[in-house]
């Protein structure tokens, strides 16, 4: 059956709670589903039962009619044409409940993944920034792709095939039995023979396995790194070098493919030759057996070996499917127990309980919570100590008190920031990179939270704001702009999910990026593939402050972009910006001087220290660190 | 397209051609067995002959073993044969795509590039060993089983003339109703990646916006529409076992009846008719694995079309060409220069460029987005050919020079540069295999970047892939230093110091022109600030210089260059007033 199975096979075939896991992923497979598991069970039953009925049928049909026919006690036909629609009845029953059991196993296994899948976004999403600082992005996303591809091979066919084959085995066994348990005992030998043999081959390919998914990965990442900077190989004449490098490992992953390609190919023709001596002993055996007669063997017929020997075969066939599945299984449980570690993360903790409700506001000044959307905001503060509900109109007040940041425990890249911006101002960062500025603003909508001091939004705690809510009342501009595949329309909406395309539409012009968009080929329409490809790097600021317009924030945070964009479009982009910050609490990042001049306070940070603050004029009188920034250029000729 | 990939099989033809003919082998035996088994039970067992028993015995025990050596011989020479291909595959790649220009780079996306070379070989390495060990098995052993039937079963094999053609009119349209849908499947895939992948590098975006909700939804559906067509798909699939097995159950009833009929009449022993019964399974098993391939090869055979295409591509410059090896001097002149990157007729994007650059001069390059300072500088270093007129380097076209040597006294700090995944050491490596350490540093101080030689590691410091643990400041201040070790006649900074701060910026502009003497410097910026002190400045507009001068002079004359020194040194000019 072909599946995607040919893109993956990447990830390693170690698994280290191989039957919890296997047992956690047969519990979500058929969670909810217990009745279909039963069905789905019992028509297994039946087929095999129908299966080895099958290979039983040449015994009763040479020992109930032939031999009866040959040797006349038997004068026509008629018997064996009913025996025969009585077979076809049987044979039908196990075909419809083949197809009973595999139209059902295809929901249960396509449902199961889906849910896998979903609960894997979901926890993606949910997952704390640090995840994503300290995970690199291949590996999140081969979760995504070749280990959810492996299970779904797997629970798709593997998982259905080795139930299958188990069920068989074990009906056939008690046929066997029925029909001879003396020569069950050889087949019993031959196959303990048969699993050691494939144990031992196994082992080999197994390691070989991961040995092939190490190398595959390696080849597969210097491909990617190569083909991504071929403009810088081809600069720095570095082809022969790379070429040579690639050879070496090209060469790695090909001694291992073989040797894990051809130990796995093995197992068909091992397992099936092991199945043909076995044929040879059963029939010495089967044969001393009815020709010696008599005795213990008395009442042996030629027929029932006959029918022994059929089912030995049906015996040898699913067995040696399993053990050939044995190593796809490993694999996929590799990846499944990969897939159960990421699911099983921490999410991004949220106890805040002060939430944003719409409101008015009596001229008396009371605030009361409103259903509808009314424009206004405020924090809706419960009480723990009992006392009322009370509401703070959301104004845009910021403070900072004493805060210390590190990302790891003990050490702190944030010293004493202490800071007030009251609603409407605008506040700066100005410093070298690493001196801490977009860590600030990091702290400030909870993407990471501080070691010691205190955030307040409006009076409040952030800590006690639900995440959510904070970030929805901040406004971000990030210093990458990272646009989604869809519409321009439905990225600028991004900011506002209910917005009206007028809305959308007044926001592009608010940030000067209703111009250009109306220049694309399909104006708002224009699709946007592979992260704005095509897009210049100014377009794609004036998208995102388009963005921000949308959202309409009370508190803006802008991390302006270090990449540079020509002088016309940065004019767009600074007018866009400035008229985006009317009446809001602002937060600059500034990498060029020339944005900050009119802030109501500039911070100047070094090593996560704010060593200077005050206005642009108070700053350049003090003559410190910032006025040698900002004419450092000239300074220094 | 199969004629261009299977040139790829080169050493590995031997095991690719072996692999086939010991399958046959494997095959003759599959089917020799059960005739001697079936010769077993009718000569030996019934008639009491224990002679003839052992002797048959011997005969399949040799069988066995002949099957087994023909098996794992042809196991280990399949793996040889595919694995040995696909390495072949990717290497020819590889190779292929070190020699394109920036022209043949340009036509390819990179990520698409990257699964090329990834996932389609994959699944051609896949189709492939699936060819050399059943597609020859499965055919084979079908032809066997019938001839083997036909003479143990007589004329039951008239039961397949009926059988064979329904289940392969069965096969073929579910096939053809399945296909389209696994086609779409694999589209709704890449659908799918996309939203994973766009949440990974855009996650701050969507948490900042509290956008997770959204997010998931727009997963959910991508992920409920691969649900569903799979759902369909299999459900189709779901048909083709009890189809076969009807097929092959009715077969099994026919030679039941008949078979009995022929024993009753004496043409056919028992053993003979329990033999049929095995041929039978064989002969249906090997139909549906002949459509099994069928399906694998379609899915394949795009894989193949687009690995094809990339071979096909010819390079359009050659590396490693006659031509001059040694660059006299960084001088250099651009004589009525056109450009487009679209060949002739195309859209210039480059008009006319006319220019002279003295060796040892510092150049300051200002344009807006899209005037063209970029194409201009890439001519110089022969990334792209010209598509009118001529570029001098050192007194020669560059189209004369040997295509390394030019490259290796140009350098280029790209404007989207890239390091690798390795240690600060090997990175610089790049710029000159054998510089010392010593050299690394001095470079390293000319860019400005302390922060390698003052940290424990040095150069030791580890790269991760695509130099991620440095900031965008850092990585520009390595990727000059690369540029400065190649020791170049040329050295072309295409916005290379963006993410620098001014004061650094300008820092290493001062070391460029007091440790770097001879080579000639071109500096294209955004910032006046950049290029200010530069010995001439070009105007770029709309792929025409449209200005050349020192600062003074362009300050005095050209409207452009006063307002971008407006805008950008407004303050600046204050402040110096202000002293």
């Amino acid at each position: 059956m072909p599946g995607p199975m040919n893109r993956g096979m990447r990830g390693g075939a170690t698994v280290k709670h191989g039957r919890k896991t296997f047992l956690r992923l047969f519990r979500e497979v058929f969670r909810g589903n217990g009745l279909k598991l039963a069905v789905v069970v019992m028509c297994i039953i039946i087929s095999s039962m129908v299966t080895v009925f099958v290979s039983n049928m040449i015994e009763t049909l040479i020992d109930q009619y032939i031999t009866p026919l040959l040797t006349g006690q038997m004068m026509d036909f008629s018997a064996l044409a009913m025996a025969m629609v009585r077979w076809a009845v049987v044979m039908l029953l196990g075909v419809v409940s083949v197809y009973v059991y595999a139209r059902i196993m295809v929901t249960i296994a396509q449902d199961a993944l889906m849910r896998i899948r979903n609960s894997m976004f979901e926890k993606l999403e949910h997952l704390p920034i640090s995840y994503y600082d300290q995970t690199q992005h291949g590996a999140t996303m081969s979760l995504f792709t070749n280990d959810a591809d492996t299970l779904q091979q797997m629970i798709s066919q593997s998982l259905v095939g080795v139930l299958s084959s188990l069920l068989t085995v074990v009906m056939v066994f008690v046929a066997m039995l029925r029909n001879s348990w003396k020569l069950t005992i050889v087949v019993v030998l031959a196959t303990a023979v048969m699993f050691y043999i494939t144990g031992v081959v196994a082992k080999k390919s197994g390691r070989n396995f991961v040995a092939q998914q190490t190398n595959l990965a390696r080849v597969n990442g210097f491909i990617e790194e190569m083909i991504n900077g071929s403009k810088v190989v081809k600069v720095f004449c570095h082809e022969d070098e790379s070429e040579k490098d690639f050879d070496a490992i090209n060469e790695d992953l090909c001694t291992t493919m073989t040797k894990a390609g051809g130990y796995s190919n093995v197992m068909g023709p091992i397992t099936m030759n092991i199945g043909n001596l076995q044929y040879v002993v059963l029939v010495f055996v089967g044969s001393a057996i009815c020709l010696l007669g008599g005795g213990f063997a008395a009442g042996y017929t030629v027929g029932m070996l006959a029918a022994f020997l059929q089912l030995s075969r049906s015996f040898a066939n699913p067995i040696s499917q399993i053990s050939q599945q044995a190593n796809f299984v490993l694999m996929a449980l590799a990846g499944a127990e990969r897939i159960f570690e990421f699911l099983d993360r921490e999410n991004e903790v949220d106890n805040g309980y002060v939430t944003l409700v719409n409101c008015t506001t009596a001229e008396d000044g009371t605030v009361t919570e409103s259903e509808k959307r009314t424009g206004e905001w405020a924090w809706r503060h419960p009480h723990t100590d009992g006392s009322p509900v009370t509401y703070t109109p959301v104004r845009g007040d910021i403070e900072m008190h004493e805060v210390d940041f590190g990302y790891v425990q003990d050490k702190i890249v944030l010293h004493d920031i202490t800071l007030y911006a009251k609603p409407g101002q605008k506040i700066a960062f100005v410093g070298s990179t690493g001196a801490g500025k977009t860590t600030i603003t990091n702290l400030l909508n909870r993407f990471y939270d501080i070691q010691d001091g205190k955030i307040r939004f409006d009076g409040i705690n952030i800590n006690k704001i639900r995440k959510s809510d904070l970030r929805r009342s901040l406004g971000m501009i990030l210093q990458d702009t990272h646009l989604f595949s869809g519409t321009i329309m439905e990225n600028i909406r991004f900011g506002k999910l209910d917005a009206t395309d007028e809305e959308v539409i007044a926001a592009a012009k608010l940030a000067n990026a209703h111009d250009f968009i109306m220049m694309m080929p399909d104006g708002y329409d224009t699709m946007i593939e592979n992260d704005g490809e095509g897009l210049s790097q100014g377009q794609r600021q004036l998208l995102s402050i388009a963005r921000a317009a949308v959202c309409d924030p009370p508190v803006l945070v802008m991390d302006e972009a270090t990449s540079s964009i020509d002088t016309h479009t940065e004019a767009l982009v600074q007018s866009g910006m400035d008229r985006l910050m009317e009446g809001r609490t602002v937060f600059v990042i500034a990498h060029r001087l020339s944005t900050v001049r009119n802030s109501n306070c500039i911070m100047v940070l070094d090593h996560g220290r704010i060593i200077e603050r005050g206005t642009h004029d108070e700053l350049l009188a003090h003559k410190g660190t910032y006025y040698k920034l900002y004419t450092g250029a000239f300074e220094l000729e | 397209m199969i004629r261009q990939i299977a040139k790829s099989i080169r050493e590995y033809r031997r095991p690719a051609i072996l692999t086939p003919f010991l399958m046959v082998g494997e095959v003759a035996m599959e089917v020799l067995i059960p005739m001697l088994m079936a010769l077993i039970i009718d000569e030996g067992v019934y008639k009491g002959d224990m002679d003839y028993i052992v002797k048959m015995s011997i005969l399949i025990v040799l069988s066995a073993f002949l099957s087994l050596m023909f098996g794992v011989l042809g196991a280990f020479t399949a793996a040889r044969a595919s694995s040995g291909f696909a390495k072949n595959l990717r290497h020819d790649i590889f190779y292929h795509l070190q020699d394109f220009s920036f022209r043949n780079i340009d036509s390819f996306s990179t990520s698409s590039l990257i699964t090329r070379m990834t996932t389609d070989v994959q699944n051609v390495q896949m189709a492939f060993q699936m060819m050399t060990r059943i597609c020859f098995r499965a055919p084979v052993m079908f032809v066997f089983a019938i001839v083997m039937v036909a003479n143990t079963g007589g004329s039951l094999v008239a039961i397949f003339a009926v059988a064979i053609p329904v289940i392969g009119v069965l096969v073929y349209m579910l096939m053809r109703r399945v296909h389209p849908i696994f086609n779409r499947v694999f589209h709704n895939y890449d659908n799918l990646n996309k939203v994973v992948e766009e949440n990974l590098t855009g996650i701050r975006t969507v948490k900042a916006y509290v956008r997770e909700d959204h997010q998931i939804a727009k997963f959910d559906e991508a992920s409920g529409s691969i649900r569903n067509d799979f759902v369909k798909a299999q459900r189709l699939m779901a048909l083709m076992n009890p189809m076969v097995q009807s097929v092959a159950y009715a077969c099994m009833l026919a030679i039941c009846w008949f078979g009995a009929h022929l024993v009753m009449g004496g043409e056919m022993g028992t053993g003979q008719l329990m033999s049929t019964f095995t041929y039978t399974m064989q002969i249906l098993s090997s139909l549906i694995m002949v459509a099994m391939i069928i399906t694998m090869m379609s899915i394949s055979r795009a894989s193949a079309e687009r690995i094809s295409e990339v071979l096909s591509t010819k390079a359009d410059m050659e590396l490693d060409g006659p031509g001059l090896r040694e660059v006299p001097d960084g001088a250099i002149e651009f004589d009525h220069v056109d450009f487009s990157y679209g060949g002739k007729g195309q859209t210039l994007c480059l008009k006319d460029i006319d220019l002279k650059i003295e060796a040892g001069q510092m150049i300051g390059i200002l344009g807006t987005t899209g005037s063209g300072k970029s194409s201009l500088v890439s001519l110089i270093a022969r990334l792209y050919d010209v598509t009118e007129g001529s570029v001098k380097v050192g007194g020669h076209d560059v189209r004369e020079y040997n295509l390394r040597a030019l490259r290796n006294r140009v350098a280029v700090v790209l404007q989207k540069n890239t390091l690798f995944s390795g240690t600060v050491r090997s990175n610089l490596k790049w710029g000159d295999k054998d510089a010392t350490d010593e050299e690394m540093i001095r470079a390293l101080k000319i860019a400005n970047a302390d922060f390698i030689y003052n940290s424990p590691d040095g150069l030791d410091r580890v790269v991760e892939q695509g130099g991620n643990n440095f900031s965008g400041g850092q990585k520009q201040r390595l990727c000059i230093a690369r540029a400065l070790l190649k020791d170049p006649k040329v050295i072309i900074f295409d916005d290379s110091t963006s993410a620098v701060d001014t004061a650094t910026d300008s820092q290493i502009r001062q070391a460029l022109r007091n440790d770097v003497k001879g080579a000639t410097k071109i500096i294209i910026s955004q910032r006046v600030n950049s290029v200010i002190d530069a010995d001439r400045i070009i105007i770029m507009a709309n792929g025409s210089v449209q200005d050349i001068g020192t600062h003074e002079e362009l300050l005095g004359r050209n409207e452009v260059y006063q307002s971008l020194v407006r805008v950008q040194l407004g303050g600046g000019s204050d402040a110096r007033s202000d002293e």
